[in-house]
């Protein structure tokens, strides 16, 4: 089993998952074929890549009739948040040790 | 401003009391960056490959851009996600202004679609609102 914060990153670094996602948070619940128009790709395509989005926890969809609908799970993008937080205190203290390093090197 | 590199990355700034080819040389010169980053094997040259390791694990990366004693880039693969990490030094009266910052998604990713630039500043909206309730 991967680590959810890898599938999560992996989801979104693909511009054309990340530019669905994008949609589905800007314009709230839609269906496939709704994501289809304007994606530049084709409905198979972008049923993978829901796949993928659904895989990491990012959409979560819900079937009416014969139409699936996906919504944006703003929850999951957490791991994001993590990476962040902890990329700014590791460059925190690595910038101190620069620092320091810097007082100890000749000119 | 491009919103979107604001969107998953870190920046840290500091001013420093000493000339930038000062800096150049603790941030390019593999024994003086092992004493403040991590072993590696660098080299400033562009389309290098290099690992930086640590007891935690390596990090994957490659050189895209060398301006000595103003700009440093590279790729910085680790824990799932490719970022790049740019170092700007600009001088001053008083020494240099250091820069770094790291994004999360690569510029080249953002521009390969064009539509997702207008999605960001919903998306960063979103990610506020995380913010607040992970608080």
């Amino acid at each position: 089993m991967s680590d959810p914060h890898d599938s999560v990153f992996r989801a979104l670094a693909d511009p054309t998952r990340r530019a669905l996602f994008e949609r589905l948070c800007r314009e709230g619940e839609r269906t496939v074929g709704a994501l289809t128009v304007r994606s530049g790709v084709s409905q198979p395509a972008v049923s993978k890549h829901l796949g993928v989005l659904k895989q990491a926890g990012l959409v979560r969809d819900r079937h009416q009739g014969r139409e699936t609908h996906y919504s944006a799970q703003l929850g999951a993008l957490a791991p994001l948040i993590d990476w962040t937080s902890q990329m700014a205190t590791f460059w925190q203290s690595r910038f101190d040790r620069l620092e320091d390093l810097l007082k100890r090197m000749d000119q | 401003m491009n919103i979107a590199t604001e969107a998953l990355s870190v920046v840290v700034e500091r001013e420093l009391p000493y000339p930038p080819e000062k800096i150049w040389r603790a941030l390019t010169q593999p024994h003086l960056v092992e004493e403040w980053l991590m072993k590696n094997d660098f080299k400033p040259v562009v389309d290098h490959r290099f690992n930086l390791r640590a007891d935690w694990g390596a990090v994957d990366c490659r050189v895209l851009a060398v301006e000595p004693n103003k700009t440093l880039s590279y790729t910085w693969a680790a824990y799932g996600l490719e970022s790049v990490v740019t170092w700007t030094l600009t001088q001053t009266r008083a020494g240099t202004h250091l820069r770094m910052e790291q994004s999360g998604f690569r510029p080249d990713q953002r521009q390969a679609y064009q539509g997702a630039q207008h999605g960001w500043p919903r998306f960063l909206a979103a990610l506020e609102q995380v913010l607040v309730r992970l608080d």
